[in-house]
């Protein structure tokens, strides 16, 4: 019988910080077949990327294994010499990391740089050359010969992503390990490189450690599972299985977070799973869940419970398993009525329009034209979703509304009936105060050198116009209200979780009661089980004060939970808009259907892929007639071809409240689509 | 329940980081040098064993005995209490000269680097000019057109020429910092442009400043000590460790070596110790 490829048999690491051996991986056992694909997945800071470099034994300098093997194909990787190890790792193992550009010397041609490897691999400069170009192919670059005389910068991420992928595949390596491969790309390119790796690993049959917080995407990759918390895997079995029969009260309550295709705020509260993991390194004992469970009894917490089959291949680690199916909802199903409303405002009345705003920059002398004539309305209490791949102009959207960027002559935007100017300091403070944002990384939009109290009594004092004294008693009072402990009030951003930095930063800017607040990604930097607290707590605020939201994500499942109204913004331009039940439930825009459908779902249902190919064109040179002509899979056999190239589409009423800019009929779309 | 359960004790941040200032030997060693040599420049009289204008005639040039711990100069003067007075004036002029340049340097850095274009670019090349120029020749000159040494002019000298080299490295901190997305934050809540600088920016490129201090500080007291030992610098007759390596080098060859050897010791101590601690400083601030 042929020994698995990697074998990692209680597995513990450790990491020396600031002179203190901290464990992160508590006895890890895992096992991959040749040709399988083993998924890893947990939330940040339970040990995925640590278990990926020890799969290859390549931990950092202050890291160590202290107990347990890692057998590659039977041989102990801890007992091998350097030398051997690294032998391994040029022709057996190899890595592919998140941050592609990272991964490549900026300096190396891709030529060179892909060559090289197969140069270590004992071929001559000539058939490296060669062999790098078939890579190339492999991996599906159109023009090997032109993109190998190329700097990494010259490439976009989901080509550096192709690239790093064909580097790693050069050795013919018996075990690919992943460590969040797609995680930093969009949604379409993201499912490209998946199709990628599935196709490869068809091929080839190489095994994959895949790691992944996005459980949507390993459900799709991997043929097995392993839910990692705290450095122990709690549960592991067959992808199909363990989706839809999880057994451990982690699992069960990481699945309930995920907004999936159907919630909505005005029905559904998402559930959380309460509490933060263990800190690194923390004394854990007994089950390493114990202090977020439920479920939890002294038996628990009395020594660490035995892994238990729960079905074919199918096990976990938790005492009480047979009732983690009736785990109990940490937070209320129901949501807060629109009755708790405790303001005047009136709900859906006009609050901001939006007319005809445009913002172009000057790049080496050319006019970029990144914000095109975009038209929308927000009205009081209500959320509209931005989306759209990543240069679409969403955030310059955002600035230009928030004065951050003064828009261009003719652009308008009134606030609740009042004409605003372009910049900040042509905005009085009232108009100034009633917009806020709350940005994407709080790490980096809370000043770290100031207290929490300080944060947002600065912000209560500014825009609420209170004294110094009164706005600390408002300041407390309001994080007490996000539900940020009174004991942290004094503390700084950096001693506070993701989640909490976050809470802070909300609390910050509903300081003045605002009547517009601009949320910018604000869970894409969190766990899923802190996203769903957050996106409840601002459900909360919105009913409560009737606030509106401009809310932007390139999380389809978070824009559709939270929005009243969609926005679908492609190259600075909108291309369909409307409720968000319209543009959801189709028929779509071609490039809105495109997106959907490159999400990789929880459920596992089979979606066919609606492909969008090539790169997203630079705004500085866009396409002829419909921007999005030359990646549209619709256009082909629609019959108006000649009008997608020569005239741009004008964004038309379709349906009431329903807007696309499409040259295709509406009744033809919908009937490609249902097919 | 929320995300809130957990909680970090308050300012583990900064205790770690005097946790491993402590353990840091380069800070350690420059740190206790230079309280030594802080506490004899406030408490010189009482650790001093003579006057220092005291002349023992009977002993010109004595070697260093019981009596006279480092010898004698050619007055007869104690030379260990020389030296232990002579820290103060040193200390003086190179923490003015140094605190002068880095509040200028600092406050010209934070306005370019946050108001950025023509303001600038026109400010930064007027400083680039500046710093091209060597501190010691500007120093003798100004001295020389003022009429004569004074603790004041050198101050002021020093000060004016490391402006320059604080702003250009304070400015890039800044650049990076009003990237951040606070610094929107607080346009969004209508402050003015100095509480953004001084409250909100200054705070975070304090560790940049402060490691720039000391790094100052260091080149001040080479450049006070060449001042004074060149006849510059500081009033004639001070206890001044340059001048008196100056008045006395030329007497190593005939062997009276301690007159020119103590206060070169005390100048490299005092020079060394400053640069070891703004080497753990650093470390710490992980710049």
């Amino acid at each position: 019988m042929t020994p698995p490829t990697l074998e990692l048999r209680d597995l513990r690491v450790t990491y020396t910080v600031r002179g203190i051996d901290r464990q992160v991986l508590r006895g890890v056992s895992l096992s991959i077949a040749p040709g399988e694909s083993y998924g890893l997945v947990g939330e940040s800071g339970c040990g995925k990327s640590t278990a990926a470099f020890a799969a290859m034994r390549y931990l950092p300098r202050n890291g160590k294994i202290a107990e347990g093997s890692i057998l590659f194909e039977g041989q102990d990787m801890t007992l091998m010499s350097d030398p051997e190890v690294a032998s391994l790792r040029t022709s057996a193992i190899s890595m592919i990391y998140q941050n592609p550009l990272s991964a490549l010397n900026p300096t190396i041609r891709i030529g060179h740089q892909l060559a090289e490897v197969f140069r270590l691999n004992g071929h001559s400069k000539e058939e490296a050359f060669v062999l790098a170009g078939e890579a190339l192919q492999r991996v599906h670059i159109a023009d090997p010969e032109k993109v190998m005389r190329r700097y990494p910068h010259h490439l976009s991420g989901g080509m550096a992503q192709r690239v790093v992928i064909a580097m790693a595949l050069a050795s013919n390596p018996r075990l690919l390990v992943m460590d969040e491969p797609t995680t930093g790309l969009d949604a379409t390119v993201e499912a490209e490189v998946l199709d990628l790796v599935r196709e490869l690993r068809r091929d080839t049959g190489t095994a994959v450690l895949f790691i992944s917080h996005n459980l949507g995407v390993i459900r799709h990759m991997c043929d097995r599972v392993g839910v990692l918390y705290a450095g122990s895997i709690v549960e592991q079995g067959k992808t199909a299985d363990l989706f839809s029969n999880p057994s451990h009260p982690y699992t069960v309550g990481l699945l309930r977070c995920i907004p999936r295709g159907g919630l909505h705020k005005n029905t559904d509260r998402l559930d959380t799973i309460p509490g933060t993991p263990p800190a690194l390194g923390a004394q854990l004992n007994g089950c390493v869940f114990a202090d977020r469970c439920a479920h939890v009894e002294e038996a628990c917490r009395a020594a660490t419970p035995d892994l238990v089959a729960v079905g074919e291949s199918h096990t976990v680690r938790c005492i009480f398993h047979s009732k983690s199916a009736s785990l109990p909802r940490a937070i209320d199903s129901l949501s807060v009525s629109d009755a708790d409303q405790n303001d005047q405002r009136v709900k859906g009345s006009r609050l901001l329009d939006i007319d005809h705003l445009s913002k172009a920059f000057t790049q080496d002398g050319h006019s970029v034209q990144v914000v095109n004539d975009v038209s929308m309305k927000v009205g009081v209490g209500e959320t509209l979703g931005l989306v759209g791949e990543s240069g679409a102009g969403k955030t310059t959207i955002a600035k230009l509304i928030l004065g951050l960027t003064g828009f261009d002559a003719d652009s308008h935007i009134v606030l609740d009936g009042k004409e605003l100017a372009g910049t900040l300091n042509k905005r009085s403070v009232q108009d100034v105060g009633a917009m806020q944002i709350v940005f994407q990384n709080p790490d980096q939009a809370l000043n770290r050198r100031h207290s929490v109290t300080h944060i947002v009594s600065r912000a209560v004092q500014k825009l609420g116009g209170l004294s110094a004294s009164d706005s600390t008693t408002r300041a407390r009072e309001l994080l007490s209200s996000m539900r940020v402990d009174i004991s942290l009030h004094a503390a700084r951003p950096l001693q506070l979780s993701g989640g909490l930095k976050q809470r802070v930063a909300i609390a910050r800017a509903f300081a003045g009661a605002p009547q517009l607040v601009v949320c910018d990604e604000p869970t894409s930097a969190l766990d899923v089980s802190v996203q769903a607290t957050i996106l409840n707590l601002l459900v909360d605020l919105q009913k409560k004060d009737g606030t509106s939201f401009i809310f932007i994500s390139h999380d389809l499942g978070v824009v559709r939970y939270i929005s009243d109204k969609i926005a679908v913004l492609y190259l600075g331009r909108i291309v369909e808009y409307g409720d968000s039940s319209q543009v959801f439930q189709g028929p779509h825009h071609p490039y809105t259907e495109a997106l959907l459908s490159s999400v990789p779902n929880i459920d596992g249902s089979i979606r066919k892929r609606i492909p969008l190919t090539g790169v997203i064109p630079s705004p500085s040179n866009p396409p002829s007639g419909c921007v999005l002509h030359p990646r549209c899979s619709r256009m082909a056999g629609s019959g108006v071809e000649h009008l997608c190239t020569s005239t741009e589409p004008a964004l038309n009423e379709v349906e009431p409240g329903h807007f696309m800019r499409c040259h295709i009929p509406l009744d033809q779309l919908r009937t490609v689509q249902t097919q | 329940m929320n995300d809130s359960t957990q909680s970090t004790p308050k300012g583990t941040v900064a205790q770690e980081r005097i946790a491993v200032l402590r353990k840091n030997k380069a800070f350690v060693v420059g740190s206790s040098i230079l309280i030594f040599w802080i506490i004899c420049a406030i408490f010189g009289k009482l650790i001093a064993r003579y006057e220092i204008d005291q002349m023992d005639f009977e002993a010109t040039y004595a070697a260093p005995s019981g009596k006279y711990w480092f010898g004698t100069d050619g007055l007869g003067q104690d030379i260990y209490s020389r030296v232990i007075i002579g820290s103060r004036l040193i200390i003086l002029i190179a923490f003015s000269a140094t605190a002068l340049g880095t509040a200028v340097g600092a406050s010209i850095g934070l306005i370019a680097g946050y108001l950025k274009g023509t303001f600038d670019m026109i400010l930064m090349r007027i400083l680039e000019a500046i710093s091209a120029i060597p501190v010691i020749i500007v120093a003798l000159l100004a001295i020389a057109a003022v009429g004569g040494s004074s603790t004041i002019i050198t101050i002021l000298i020093i000060g004016f020429i490391f402006a320059p080299n604080v702003a250009r490295t304070i400015r890039a901190a800044v650049l990076a910092e009003a990237e951040y997305e606070y610094v929107a934050a607080a346009k969004l809540r209508s402050e003015k442009t100095s509480h953004i600088l001084f409250k909100e920016i200054l705070p975070n490129v304090m560790p940049t400043l402060i490691v720039e201090f000391t790094v100052r500080l260091g080149y001040a007291i080479f450049a006070v000590a060449t001042l004074s030992f060149l006849g510059a610098g500081v009033e004639a007759g001070s206890p001044d460790w340059g001048t008196q390596v100056a008045d006395t080098w030329s007497l190593i060859f005939s062997n009276t070596y301690w007159p020119t050897l103590f206060p070169a010791i005390a100048i490299a101590s005092l020079a060394v110790s400053i640069n070891l601690i703004s080497d753990g400083l650093l470390e710490v601030f992980e710049l």
